[in-house]
């Protein structure tokens, strides 16, 4: 006979403002099994975990339910409660009486009757629990660091001096990422590459990092701890051992008028190329679709002039593959480009531009070496119209959230614009100024009082050409929505910052979740916010939400922490929440009969083939039999097994039929005692 | 006479919808009560003789939801599950169950308002189908 004891918290208001809890637990003492049935204040907190642990010795318990929050919030909690008192952790289950009822129901007699079905169909699940055991998996510590942006870089950094093995791979050709095109950062106004080069020098000379560059990701397997990764190396065309990095191929290259992707399309590159002076590591590429060699035939110009004789036309992808133990995702993010704001004309003027490219005007390195010259004729613009949230919180565009980053950098971009053209004209149109952040709200007052900016809060409406300047009609809701006309000489969009390409892709690829805008989902938005729900998959920087700077530098140490924590172990346990298929003495009578569904239907090829044999030797039967290593515990084949031979711990036939008949037979006790 | 009030069961997998309905409730999103969910770790794990079992001991109608196509956790087992779905659903219309009491929907682990509307709309389509005890009649007389 069972002996379970029901546990229903309060939350505090959370659940009892809607949800009687006293009439629950009276309820639930009335389930056949129940010998044991109390509310508290706050069930997760050190008194609450007490009651359980104290119940547990006090009554025999044999199972525990606890109705309160999700299992995905505090299962982990009070099943440790329950492991410390004695009781095997897998025979305490929970009901969530919270997310699933009290929060979305109002306060009446109904809710509290849902509440109580919540509770019965966990305790009918709990009294057919099983005590079950973790499972011991070894650790490969190697981590895998998707991205080489500052936020790939910093957790790459803090994992390898950890004293832990990192593979880090980046699609482009170089480390960097978009750090790497910023001129100055705000709000301290330092110089971008300066902060960055010498850490992308530390990631190619670290002895624990090996870099892949112009690489990506062909699939992910495994689970926590035993990941094995497959790698494609695009072919670079030059062989990274012989090449020295003198740059002779890429001056002669008679394909030069290839808009640069490092320069946001101001700028010029060759075929054969590095996107920057300072690319880590400092060999060119050659672009396939660019190459008169790869086009016409001929040419091999850059063949000739190498001194190291490095360059591979025949070179082909290579497909690298490692065991890894754990992935960090830091894929950054990329702004919205052109024909996303045609009533601002973006793509029919150039001199409408948006923030990445006023960044490479602004910087020293840039097409312009750092001065601000408009892209149509090089004039010095004389007024700037700055527009922010181009996109961002906008309904209409589909963008409803807000890109964080923009209110900062386009103060900065203002600011620049008023060091380097004195006198020059600098207006900011925007929605709200948000500058939360240190020293952020006295950058932007910066800004406006010692830089002269002006900002004019409203909306443009529509950006259009007239003589030579390029006409800003907006409003000024500061003034009654009276509207505004400024002439100017160059227009910039803080353009919206939205998911990188692919980015759905690669998580599908990870397993990962997503959310609707595709920036990769934590496992929690306030206690998980670098887990993923996938384990061993942490996130970094802004392939997550829009970030700045110090927030994804920040985020990257602390995924590089939790990973260095998950490689302090030797062996992890796992959840043993695996398929098992009935085996029972004699042999002879498990009801598999080998028709290997199951085997089919499994995505991590767990199910093997086992030979029943006779004492004489022969062959009885082969049966299918899971690699508990391998199972993940999807319980696919269970749902295919004709015979019922095979079943999934933890969620067994048993278990769900039981609380499905529990939820539809609504007995007396609902009615209370 | 009281409106009717349906009883729904909602089998759904822990990683998409289930956490899903989580959100909804943290973003406070108003439901239906009507419906009671049970967890399984995939909509792959779902065997639909649950559905049938369900229909048996009284529910008047049933949601199925998963992740979205590609998203599965573990790969695929939603496309297992929408295979069978495709057939099961043809089984129940040959055996006289109404398949409009039983919704498969896909709702993600963001999708919090989706949950919220996906079962006030299952709700009130089988509010206007009205009780179902067909099914039940069969199953208690031993026809099944």
């Amino acid at each position: 006979m069972s002996r379970i004891g029901v546990f229903i918290c309060h939350c505090g208001e959370n659940i009892g403002a809607t949800v009687d809890c006293e009439r629950v637990a009276r309820a639930c003492a009335g389930i056949p099994g129940v010998v044991h049935s109390v509310d508290y204040k706050y069930m997760c907190s050190d008194p609450g975990q007490n009651m359980i642990k104290d119940a547990i010795r006090d009554h025999n318990l044999t199972g525990v339910v606890v109705g309160a929050c999700s299992p995905r919030m505090h299962e982990p909690t009070f099943r440790r409660a329950c492991e410390e008192a004695g009781l095997n952790p897998f025979l305490c289950e929970m009901a969530n009486i919270r997310e699933h009822c009290s929060w979305v129901h109002e306060k009446s007699e109904v809710t509290t009757e849902k509440a109580i079905d919540l509770v019965r169909v966990i305790v009918e699940k709990v009294r057919r629990n099983k005590p079950l055991f973790p499972i011991k998996v070894p650790v490969t510590k190697t981590a895998l660091v998707l991205g080489g942006g500052i936020a790939g870089i910093q957790a790459a950094l803090d994992i390898a001096n950890a004293g832990h093995k990192v593979i880090m791979v980046e699609r482009s050709p170089s480390i960097g990422g978009h750090m790497s095109q910023l001129s100055e950062t705000f709000p301290t106004l330092d110089c971008s590459q300066c902060i960055l080069t010498p850490r992308m020098v530390e990631v190619a000379r670290h002895p624990n990092i090996t870099l892949h560059t112009y690489s990506e990701i062909e699939s992910l397997d495994g689970f926590i701890g035993n990941f094995k990764v497959k790698i494609r190396k695009k072919a670079r065309s030059v062989d990274e051992k012989l090449c020295t990095g003198c740059g002779l191929c890429t001056q002669k290259c008679p394909t030069k008028k290839i808009p640069s992707e490092f320069d946001a399309g101001l700028g010029m590159r060759s075929a054969i190329y590095v996107p920057f002076p300072q690319a880590v590591p400092n060999k060119p590429v050659i672009d396939r679709l660019h190459c008169t060699f790869f086009l016409k035939g001929k040419c091999r110009l850059c063949e000739k002039v190498c001194p190291t004789q490095a360059i591979r036309f025949d070179q082909e992808d290579t497909i690298v593959e490692a065991d890894i133990g754990a992935v960090v995702l830091a894929t950054g993010f990329d702004i919205k480009h052109a024909d996303f704001f045609p009533e601002y004309g973006y793509g029919a003027y150039k001199d409408v531009i948006d923030g990445l490219q006023f960044e490479r005007l602004a910087s020293a390195s840039g097409p312009t070496l750092g001065e601000i010259r408009r892209p149509s004729d090089g004039r010095k613009p004389e007024t700037v119209v700055f527009i922010a949230c181009a996109g961002s919180r906008d309904p209409a565009k589909g963008i409803e959230y807000c890109s964080k980053i923009c209110c900062m950098y386009t103060a900065k971009h203002a600011m620049l614009y008023r060091h380097k053209v004195h006198g020059g004209k600098a207006y900011i149109f925007y929605m709200d100024i948000r500058a939360g952040g240190k020293m952020y709200e006295e950058f932007v007052r910066r800004a406006i009082e010692e830089d002269g900016v002006r900002y004019v809060r409203g909306r443009v409406s529509r950006v259009y050409e007239r003589e030579g300047k390029l006409i800003v009609q907006g409003a000024d809701t500061l003034l009654g929505a009276q509207p505004v006309e400024i002439e100017a000489d160059m227009v910039v969009l803080a353009t919206a910052a939205v998911a990188n390409d692919g980015a759905e892709e690669l998580a599908q690829k990870m397993h990962v979740s997503y959310d609707a805008y595709k920036f990769f989902a934590e496992a929690h938005p306030k206690l998980k916010p670098v887990e993923t729900n996938t384990a061993g998959i942490f996130l970094a920087g802004a392939c997550q939400a829009p970030k700045d700077i110090p927030e994804s530098v920040a985020q990257a140490s602390g995924a590089a922490a939790k990973v260095s924590a998950l490689f302090s172990q030797d062996e992890l346990t796992r959840e043993p929440v695996i398929a098992v298929v009935n085996r029972c003495a004699p042999p002879l009578y498990s009801t598999c009969v080998g028709c290997f569904l199951c085997q089919a239907a499994c995505p991590y090829q767990a199910i093997e083939k086992e030979e029943i044999r006779a004492r004489d030797g022969n062959l009885i039967k082969t049966v299918a039999k899971v690699n508990p290593g391998l199972c993940q515990g999807c319980g696919t084949c269970v749902a295919v097994c004709r015979t019922k031979a095979i079943d999934l711990q933890g969620f067994s036939n048993e278990q769900v039929f039981a609380e499905v008949m529990a939820l539809l037979n609504r007995s007396e006790a609902n009615a209370g005692i | 006479m009281p409106e009717f009030e349906p009883r729904i069961v909602a089998f759904v997998c822990n990683w998409c919808t289930y956490a899903g309905a989580d959100l909804t409730g943290t973003s406070r999103i108003k439901y239906s009560p009507n419906v009671e969910v049970i967890r399984f770790p995939c909509t792959g794990r779902i065997d639909f003789m649950l559905l049938l079992k369900a229909f048996a001991e009284g529910a008047d109608g049933i949601i199925v939801s998963g992740c979205h196509p590609n998203d599965c956790h573990y790969t695929s087992g939603n496309f297992h599950a929408r295979r069978r779905w495709i057939l099961f659903r043809g089984l129940l219309d040959f055996m006289g169950i109404d398949v409009r009491r039983v919704q498969f929907s896909w709702v993600s682990a963001a999708e919090g308002a989706k949950w919220a509307d996906v079962v006030n709309t299952t709700v009130e389509a089988v509010r206007k189908l009205g009780p179902y005890d067909n099914y039940r009649q069969i199953a208690r007389s031993g026809g099944v």
